[in-house]
């Protein structure tokens, strides 16, 4: 609700997080061909993100995973007339160029991938496509916002099908949020210091009382149930990776999911859509995950 | 006056806050019901189109908002909003309302890096801010569409009796003129 204000308060030019507008309550799905892509076009999907291989194959795969073959990317940029999004490795800003050359619409800098660079992030100001990056703690949030992110998402666990992950980085972002709110504006200074973020955006959270752009939820959403938990939450739209073409009947279960992220407060329309949608993904305990297998852990 | 808000997705918050600050009454249109409370226009957001038109499908708000529009009921589409009431659609099979003699052009300018921001003359009121993301234009409309802006021969804004369309989004701006204007059709 604060958002549109600051906009207007500053009464500035475009800017790529003007983009909160188009986005909010949008889903995105992880498509792999341009067939998927159009069944999650028509199931109602706000973009897609185009990928050589979902989150759970990359996981199951193992080995390097790179930015998408751009002959995968341009097929899907073919296929669909919503915007396309396609993942680099974080810090590299190479694979991020030839992706703004193809003329994808959003680029996510993404933990799905292997890291290029284990100590910095792309500078995403350098670039007039649009970036969405991971974060599991509004420190986090912050830096890749002062980088250039117009769009944050959690991290949670990529391609496990599991949600808890995803809980808690939105409640850890949206709670210190909240402490912030109540920290008098001396302390402002000291608060950024302690979660290593740039002190303008922290009073800028302040004043907003949420993040300066839009703050989705990713990493291991599956049911239109985890869709709906993430926007009670205090979310402004979903990601899902693996959940949809991992699943038994992937067109019905997009158009559940985005059906439930509209009346996600709506418990008697969640019951109806969630009906008859088959097995969801198979789910993994993320404690059954080593602790290289945690793709959270990288770049942050 | 009261306003409903067509909030399945996409800039809706922004158009809340451009009738708070005008002290004019909103709500959110969510579903069929939402319909039903009686209001006196009726604005529909930017977002995709393809979302949005497919929820108006599903949730059984398509017919009844178009025979509310056809019956006259003050309208305003912003972006996504002016595809959605289009008669015509040059580079799309999808037809959604299909209320107003236009017909435009979806993306028009391009993809996301394409979007920018610009000032243009706007209905009599001087210059105002415009930003396009991922816009339509107007390729052409009937001959008794008026013409509110033009930006770079293309047709940006327009108005057919009680319909009007903006391709680009002026609820993200300081600046109220088109939403003042669209509260004096009434």
């Amino acid at each position: 609700m604060e958002r549109g204000i600051a906009m207007a308060e500053q009464g500035r030019k475009w800017e790529k997080t003007d983009l909160f507008a188009v986005y909010h309550k949008g889903v995105i799905m992880d498509v792999t061909t341009p067939e998927q892509a159009k069944i999650a076009e028509a199931a109602g999907a706000v973009a897609v993100m185009a990928l050589e291989r979902v989150p759970a194959d990359i996981r199951a795969a193992g080995g390097v995973a790179r930015m998408a073959d751009p002959d995968v990317v341009l097929r899907i940029l073919d296929a669909v007339s919503i915007p396309v999004m396609a993942k680099v490795r974080i810090g590299h800003f190479v694979e991020a160029q030839i992706l703004e050359a193809l003329g994808v619409d959003f680029i996510d800098e993404s933990e799905v991938l292997t890291p290029a660079d284990e100590e910095f992030h792309i500078n995403k100001k350098l670039f007039k496509v649009p970036f969405v990056c991971g974060a599991r703690n509004l420190g986090e949030a912050l830096r890749r916002i002062g980088e250039g992110a117009s769009m944050i998402r959690t991290k949670g666990e990529p391609g496990t099908g599991n949600v808890v992950e995803a809980v808690r980085h939105m409640r850890q972002v949206l709670s210190e949020i909240r402490k912030l709110q109540n920290t008098p504006d001396e302390e402002l200074m000291s608060f950024a210091k302690n979660i290593g973020a740039p002190y303008e955006l922290v009073v800028e959270v302040k004043r907003l009382g949420r993040l300066p752009v839009p703050n989705l939820a990713a990493g291991g959403i599956a049911t239109p149930a985890d869709a709906a938990l993430m926007m009670q939450l205090g979310c402004d739209g979903i990601f899902v990776g693996s959940g949809i073409f991992k699943s038994k009947d992937p067109a019905a279960r997009a158009r559940a999911i985005v059906d439930a992220t509209l009346h996600y407060d709506d418990p008697a329309f969640l019951a109806e859509v969630s009906k008859g949608l088959g097995e969801a993904m198979p789910g993994i305990e993320i404690s059954a995950l080593k602790q290289e297998e945690r793709m959270q852990e990288r770049g942050c | 006056m009261k306003i409903g808000i067509l909030s399945l997705q996409g800039a809706f918050l922004e158009h809340e806050i451009k009738c708070a600050k005008l002290g004019v009454d909103c709500f959110e249109i969510r579903n069929k019901g939402d319909l039903k409370t009686g209001f006196d226009g009726l604005i529909i957001p930017g977002g995709e189109s393809t979302v949005i038109g497919k929820l108006l499908r599903e949730l059984d708000l398509f017919d009844i908002m178009r025979g509310m529009i056809g019956d006259g009921l003050p309208v305003f589409g912003t972006c996504a909003g002016m595809i959605l009431l289009a008669k015509n659609i040059l580079n799309d099979d999808r037809l959604y309302l299909a209320t107003m003699d236009i017909t435009v052009k979806r993306n028009a300018y391009g993809r996301q890096r394409d979007s920018f921001y610009t000032v243009g003359d706007f209905a009599g009121y001087g210059k105002i801010p415009m930003t396009f993301i991922r816009a339509p234009y107007i390729e052409s409309a009937a001959a008794e569409t008026e013409i509110l802006a033009v930006v770079d021969n293309k047709i940006v804004a327009a108005r057919q009796k009680n319909q009007l369309v903006t391709a680009f989004h002026p609820e993200l701006h300081e600046d109220t003129c088109v939403h003042e204007y669209f509260f004096n059709m009434f």
